[in-house]
């Protein structure tokens, strides 16, 4: 495979556990708007742990989404507050915090960025990011999921059937905030380089294009988006100066017409249906 | 050196202070965030700057921000708006983000992702310590005349009253014979036209614009609306300002980097502390789940 | 008398200047069907809520089986044994029947379990989900989204997702609101079902038929406070309770 469809492949990995961890977030009904704070905490501290403190890969992308769960739950907890678009914002607001750190940060270069990471291939990238796929569906079938779902539907009915909405959402926030940061660490060691501005608001909203065009009421949604965003403009070379509009563009159509995305429950069923019958 | 702080701060508030206007107007009224009126506001820049550069004087430049915003306010709430506005209101906010990755590709495509720049308009005044320019006081006087007009019209004129009706149920509007489906194009029109003629003005006092200006801006511009109160008119006058001196003060004492630690952090802060701004408005925390 | 389950004493309530609540007082004994009667906005859907904690009561007190859950959180009140329906039926939109069922069960397994697919850990949440399913003639329905079916299908669905966790005490609130007769049978033969594995039941009613030959002790409520209180017959006959019900709107 060439060097170019390597690299392509890889950011689409990435994309993919991007958008897992807005998706598990979205799955409780908050939208997160700022999960590119969580994947920069998570390039950051894995970049160091593997350069500065010499630590294999695998044991710096655990602990750095222990991290970066932790910091998810502690900013849940008051953002719990805040419902819809106010946080939305919060969390808006939140990762230009992080970003705003990181450019202060002059240990880890500051807006000069880091260097120094060891390469991984497409297929370390691959291995990761399949693992957390498979992993989101198993959970979709979990009990935990299904009070996460009954949380999205009617905060208040969840609450007097006995669940604790509160612990819910914040482990929600959690989960995501740390599949993000592994998305960072995959992205640092990938690309080698990082700097502040990898991880704004542009990156945030990717992960949140990935999951509303894909499909926002299933895992491999993620997936689904996660590769258009990647290989469509690949598609669409001609135009390629118009490619952000397309996009723009395809939000706005989904919303209109097909509000969960392009893949969901039912249509799984019918393509795992006629491959059976077939 | 402090009272020049001031008044480069307070010229930034102003920026602010009509950008949190536009957002407020429509968060109020119909409970959304539109994420394109940051683009609106960015190309209404460009068509100011156009226009001025093309010998046009200033007035011709802000009526065509003014028209050019407001005519795509409309074609934003025709197709992203009207057909979503009974949906969770995160879907029409997630339209408005659409549309405005779509505004922001365009307005790169036609004039380019390098800053476009026009020399200095107008004279500048010297008041003791103080270096003021021409524009930096018309945005200022702008400010408090559009920021007075808007209150003007949505607390005193029938038609604001009839915003406001639609703003607390729209359902009882309805009844009462208000035809919500205008109000709301009313609605997303006022604060087109608001972020177009704060572009206009901008553009031209920086002497400086790019495609990003819109983000930039429009992102801490929510900050300040949220400071103020959401939906809160004099909210925004009030914000804009302290949070365009702190941010200019931050630079000169703290270092450029740290600002937008510190804008988002009050921010943070208040929806923590006191969710309903600084003059009140609707708590944040009854907003619409997803 | 049976030991009382539920005991409510100088329970108030304010929202701003108006009392919903004001020294309520009222028991429901174990084992029993008890009604709450009354006209529109005497504070029957308040009191609900108060029990449940979605309110937290002004003053007064309120306990299950002699402990004080006044001031606890909704999910702590309802793990305790309370469980409730709602007036207009609460279900969740994305799940089916049977999702339903399995949601409300008790966490009676390993944290970790419940992250696994509830088919390779759970066979008893299956059973009980199946086993409740079964009791309200349910079966049929078991995959079909909850919302997409008939309204007095939903009502059903409601309020097998309250039993499931095995509650001590079940709150109904207008269970057979927009029911044709034979619909209101139905439930009402579920709910001496119900009384009769020992379930006790505090309903909220207007449809004093149906109230009347069900309940064994039924409280009238007016502005936020019982004007009345008795069996079925002591109510009927009661000239307070028809001076309330007089010239009011029901």
């Amino acid at each position: 495979m060439s060097t170019y469809y390597a690299s392509l492949l890889a950011e689409s990995g990435i994309l993919l556990l991007g958008a897992l961890s807005v998706y598990i977030i979205l799955a409780t009904g908050q939208l997160s708007l700022g999960n590119g704070a969580f994947m920069g905490i998570g390039a950051y501290l894995s970049s160091w742990l593997t350069v500065t403190m010499h630590m294999p890969l695998t044991l710096a992308l655990v602990i750095s989404a222990l991290v970066a769960g932790l910091i998810g739950a502690v900013v849940a907890f008051p953002a719990l507050r805040l419902k819809g678009i106010y946080l939305a914002m919060a969390t808006v607001g939140f990762a230009e915090m992080v970003r705003s750190f990181f450019l202060n940060f002059e240990a880890m270069g500051g807006s000069g960025g880091f260097r120094g990471m060891q390469h991984i291939s497409v297929g370390t990238v691959w291995l990761w990011a399949g693992g957390i796929l498979i992993a989101v569906m198993l959970l979709e079938r979990s009990r935990v999921w299904l009070e996460m779902q009954a949380v999205h539907d009617d905060e208040t009915a969840a609450g007097l059937i006995g669940l604790n909405t509160t612990a819910t959402k914040i482990s929600a926030f959690a989960a995501g905030a740390a599949v993000a940061a592994i998305a960072g660490g995959l992205f640092a060691h990938h690309n080698v380089y990082i700097e502040p501005a990898n991880f704004g608001f542009e990156r945030s909203v990717d992960f949140v294009l990935a999951v509303i065009l894909g499909g926002s009421t299933v895992a491999p949604g993620s997936l689904v988006g996660a590769l258009l965003l990647v290989f469509l403009p690949e598609v669409l070379r001609p135009i390629a100066d118009w490619r952000l509009a397309a996009f723009g563009s395809l939000l706005v159509l989904v919303l209109l017409v097909r509000r969960q995305g392009i893949l969901d429950r039912s249509l799984i069923r019918a393509l795992t249906f006629r491959r059976l019958a077939a | 050196m402090l009272m020049q702080q001031l008044v480069n701060g307070l010229t930034l508030g102003a920026v602010y202070t009509l950008l949190a206007l536009s957002f407020s107007l429509v968060m109020g009224i119909l409970g959304i965030l539109n994420l394109a009126i940051a683009e609106l506001f960015m190309i209404g820049g460009y068509i100011g700057f156009t226009l001025v550069d093309s010998g046009y004087p200033l007035p011709v430049a802000v009526l065509g921000g003014l028209a050019v915003a407001a005519a795509i306010a409309v074609v934003i709430e025709k197709i992203g708006y009207q057909p979503l506005r009974d949906a969770p209101l995160v879907t029409p906010m997630l339209s408005t983000l659409g549309f405005s990755i779509i505004l922001q590709n365009i307005a790169t495509n036609i004039w380019g992702s390098d800053p476009l720049q026009l020399s200095i308009f107008g004279a500048q005044y010297q008041i003791g310590p103080v270096s003021i320019g021409e524009m930096q006081l018309i945005v200022l006087g702008a400010t408090v005349v559009l920021v007075a007009l808007t209150a003007f019209i949505v607390q005193k004129t029938p038609m604001g009253r009839a915003l406001r009706a639609v703003a607390e149920n729209r359902e009882v509007a309805r009844l009462l014979g208000v035809s919500a489906d205008r109000l709301m194009m009313m609605a997303f029109i006022l604060s087109g036209a608001l972020a177009g003629v704060a572009g206009v003005l901008i553009a031209l006092h920086y002497g400086a614009i790019t495609p990003y200006l819109g983000v930039e801006i429009g992102l801490k511009a929510i900050a300040v609306m949220v400071i103020g109160g959401t939906s809160q008119i004099w909210g925004a006058l009030v914000a804009g300002p302290l949070i365009g001196i702190a941010e200019v003060l931050t630079v000169a004492y703290g270092g450029s980097q740290v600002r937008d630690f510190v804008v988002y952090g009050f921010m943070i802060l208040i929806l923590l502390l006191r969710p309903q701004g600084l003059l009140g408005g609707i708590r944040s925390d009854q907003g619409q789940r997803v | 008398m049976s030991h009382a389950l539920l005991q409510l004493t100088g329970v108030t309530k304010t929202f701003g200047g108006i009392h919903a609540l004001s020294g309520m007082a009222c028991e429901v004994p174990e084992g029993k069907i008890v009604g709450v009667i009354g006209p529109n906005g005497a504070g029957k859907t308040t009191l609900f809520n108060t029990i449940t904690g979605a309110y937290r009561a002004d003053g007064g007190s309120v306990t299950l089986k002699g402990v004080d859950i006044t001031q606890w959180p909704s999910h702590r009140i309802v793990r305790e044994g309370i469980a409730r329906t709602f007036q207009n039926i609460r279900l969740f939109g994305s799940m089916t029947v049977w999702e339903h069922l399995l949601v409300a069960q008790p966490h009676n397994e390993a944290s970790w379990r419940r992250l696994l697919p509830v088919a390779w850990v759970n066979p008893a949440a299956q059973a009980r989900a199946d086993e409740v399913m079964d009791f309200f003639g349910l079966t049929a329905f078991r995959d079909r989204p909850a919302k997409s079916l008939p309204y007095g299908i939903q009502r059903k669905v409601e309020m097998a997702r309250a039993v499931t966790a095995r509650p001590k005490l079940l709150l109904l609130d207008e269970p057979v609101a927009g029911m044709n007769h034979d619909e209101a049978e139905e439930i009402r033969t579920l709910m001496l079902r119900l009384r009769d594995t020992g379930l006790s039941i505090l309903l909220i009613e207007h449809d004093m038929n149906f109230v009347m030959r069900l309940c064994d002790y039924l409280y009238v409520l007016d502005f936020g406070v019982p004007i009345a209180e008795g069996t079925p017959e002591q109510v009927r006959a009661d000239p307070v309770v028809l001076d309330a019900y007089l010239g009011k709107d029901d």
